[in-house]
């Protein structure tokens, strides 16, 4: 013991870190947020720290070159021991990441930690997502995959709309005219150098103003945040009412990051690592490219967006939801903390959660894509046929035939794009399919050119059996009208 | 030692010998800063630069006339005229050739004009569609449906000596279309 103490005095009487590290570990924290709502800041750090580790034994196997980043993900995958294990806690680790910040920066939100002193500790934060997303986007190119080559496809057309400059910025981030090689190396040197050096930076700065400025009390409705008093107000707190912050409140922190590694190691191993999906290449065109989850939310709304709004919306969004967030310390820097008395907070943070949520579950089953081999492999159900006329059968294979299945689900399969037939004779009379049919409309193409006069008829009449057998289909009265006054009048007309 | 006498500020018309060379220095690694900036800078640009001077397309040869039946959409594939030695597989590139007839032809980028998706091509109802976001496109590459704003990408071809040629090597993109040469073609709107 005498030795260990001996060495100890050595280190520190170069050092000198003892008594700075003392005061960092007993630090008074107001007892209060000893509370299992303050453990994610920490969780993020140590889920920071798990991607740290797996990164870098990643990267003993890993090559970052576009002819072999694939293979040596097999490798990693099925030859190297446990090399699936260490990419899966990495994949699911960056899942729990995104995941994690977005919950602790919705906590900080409504328990007004973001209010004054801690403006600048928000707006590091708010770095801190960006990065922390910039992060999750060029993981998932490292793993050049399929999703990965269109995905950067996807990022490269939605840079290009940068108005003047968007053609320079493409190029600059494909490091060439073509997503290849130099692509994926720079966006290694994103993942693995710029990136993780200024969120080392970043989280240093985040932590060290949590110990300076001390950890947000916990919010007392009433107890107003005013500039001139705040500070001391919550120096006596502490004094009065506080606890060291070691043992006191770090127990919990430590349960839930170990709870955190643990459920990362339990995905990891119960669901397995992230692809690869198909190889890297442009001419093996059999996909329908998917972001990670975390991105999901955005693949849809590019899919929802009316054609003309999609730009303006994602080159002035991001920035406005950017300043937003900046400016936020500082429009309500003062007031109520509690979320009891910000009804509006709380109600910002449902429907941000409820439409990022509403949307990533709307491209788990992408109801806006064709289903590209509906028409080849999902035919029109039996009872659609039972007991139909030689021409509507002929419709039913016209229906197959030009593809209408990848858009048009009958019977639950087939395409969602457009809406479902399953009663459309109900929906439109015998003109209004034949002009949607040929001329389009909404979202439709026309097909005009497409069909011949046979198959229309054909497929119009099939399209007209579709309706419930309760319900009889659609039909124009005044036609009948006119139809039955025409007779007469051309009877008599000779 | 503690005697140390504190460094006035230079106040003014006075320049001690201390603030000089403090002054010297900066200046001397202010001029170290720009000389090592500009081929910092050049090496970052350099994929920019080199699209504005000479710019990365030429033209391609896509195969002999005859491997695209008139009044048929085929699918073509070529390697890019830009290659660096760790691209693998990335620089061969598809494309959908339509042959209209005899030397008429349209030669459509596989990505899809709204966020550059690989379009497939359906013979049978004459439509180009889009696995993402549900991009349809006509047989000419007009705008059909979906999100898209406009229509597919189109190389500029010449045909020499039954070789069907495209002038191609960049990503077409919305915001960069690459058809500066068919400029003389009416291009989508």
């Amino acid at each position: 013991m005498r030795v260990i103490k001996k060495i100890g005095e050595w280190f520190d009487h170069r050092l000198q870190l003892a008594v700075p590290i003392r005061e960092v570990v007993e630090h008074p924290v107001p007892r209060n947020t000893a509370s299992w709502f303050y453990v994610f800041g920490s969780a993020a750090l140590t889920v920071f720290l798990l991607q740290l580790v797996t990164g870098i034994l990643l990267a003993l196997i890993y090559v970052p070159s576009a002819g072999e980043a694939w293979s040596s993900l097999q490798a990693l995958n099925h030859q190297v021991a446990l090399g699936w294990f260490i990419r899966a806690m990495h994949g699911w680790g960056s899942n729990f990441m995104v995941a994690i910040v977005l919950i602790h920066m919705a906590q900080v939100f409504l328990f007004g930690a973001h209010k004054f002193p801690r403006e600048l500790t928000w707006i590091i934060g708010v770095f801190l997502l960006l990065m922390t997303l910039g992060m999750a986007f060029s993981g998932q190119v490292l793993r050049f995959d399929q999703d990965a080559y269109w995905g950067l496809g996807i990022g490269a057309s939605i840079a290009s709309r940068v108005p003047i400059i968007g053609p320079a910025v493409v190029k600059l981030m494909l490091g060439g005219p073509i997503i290849a090689g130099a692509t994926l190396s720079r966006f290694f040197a994103l993942h693995v150098f710029v990136i993780p050096g200024m969120l080392i930076a970043f989280v240093s700065l985040h932590v060290l103003m949590v110990l300076k400025l001390g950890i947000n009390e916990w919010p007392m409705p009433g107890r107003i945040v005013k500039r001139t008093t705040y500070e001391a107000e919550y120096h006596a707190l502490t004094k009065s009412e506080g606890a060291p912050f070691f043992p006191y409140a770090v127990w919990k922190d430590m349960f839930f990051a170990a709870f955190i590694l643990m459920a990362i190691a339990a995905c990891a191993y119960y669901f397995g690592p992230f692809g690869p999906t198909g190889q890297p290449d442009p001419t093996i065109i059999q996909t329908a490219p998917k972001p990670d989850y975390f991105f999901l939310w955005l693949y849809a709304l590019l899919s929802l967006l009316p054609p003309s709004l999609e730009t303006p919306f994602l080159l002035i969004g991001p920035v406005l939801v950017i300043i937003g967030l900046i400016l936020l310390p500082f429009l309500s820097g003062e007031g109520e903390k509690s979320w009891k008395r910000r009804p509006i907070a709380v109600v910002t943070v449902l429907m941000i959660a409820i439409t990022l949520g509403t949307f990533t579950r709307m491209a788990q089953f992408t109801p806006w894509s064709p289903h590209m081999n509906a028409w080849s492999g999902e035919p029109v159900p039996d009872r659609y046929i039972h007991g139909t006329t030689a021409l509507e059968r002929q419709g039913a294979l016209v229906f197959q035939v030009k593809q209408c299945r990848n858009c048009h689900s009958l019977g639950n399969t087939g395409g969602q794009r457009g809406p479902t037939l399953d009663s459309v004779a109900v929906r439109l009379t015998q003109d209004q399919l034949i002009r949607q049919v040929i001329q389009g409309g909404g979202n439709m193409p026309a097909y005009g050119n497409n069909l011949s006069p046979a198959e229309t008829t054909a497929l119009v009449a099939f399209l007209e059996t579709l309706h419930p057998a309760t319900q009889s289909p659609a039909r124009d009265a005044a036609r009948d009208l006119v139809l039955s006054e025409s007779k007469p009048k051309s009877a008599t007309q000779p | 030692m503690t005697t140390n006498p504190v460094i006035a500020p230079s106040a003014g018309d006075t320049l001690s010998r201390r603030g000089f060379f403090m002054k010297l220095g900066i200046l001397f690694n202010g001029v170290a800063a720009m000389v090592l900036a500009v081929p910092i800078v050049r090496f970052l640009l350099s994929s920019v630069a080199r699209g504005q001077e000479k710019g990365y397309l030429s033209w391609v040869h896509l195969g002999d006339v005859t491997k695209f039946p008139e009044g048929e959409t085929r699918m073509a594939t070529f390697r890019n005229p830009f290659v660096m030695p760790t691209d693998g597989k990335t620089v061969d590139t598809a494309c959908w050739v339509r042959h209209i007839s005899g030397d008429q032809f349209q030669v459509f980028a596989i990505n899809c004009a709204h966020l550059g998706c690989p379009v497939h091509w359906f013979p049978q109802s004459g439509l180009f569609m889009c696995p993402c976001h549900g991009g349809a496109y006509y047989r000419d590459g007009e705008r059909a449906s979906g999100p898209p704003e406009r229509g597919l990408f189109e190389y500029p071809y010449k045909v020499e000596n039954g070789v069907l040629t495209i002038n191609a090597g960049q990503l077409p993109t919305p915001g960069d279309p690459v058809a500066r040469l068919s400029a003389e073609k009416p291009s989508c709107v």
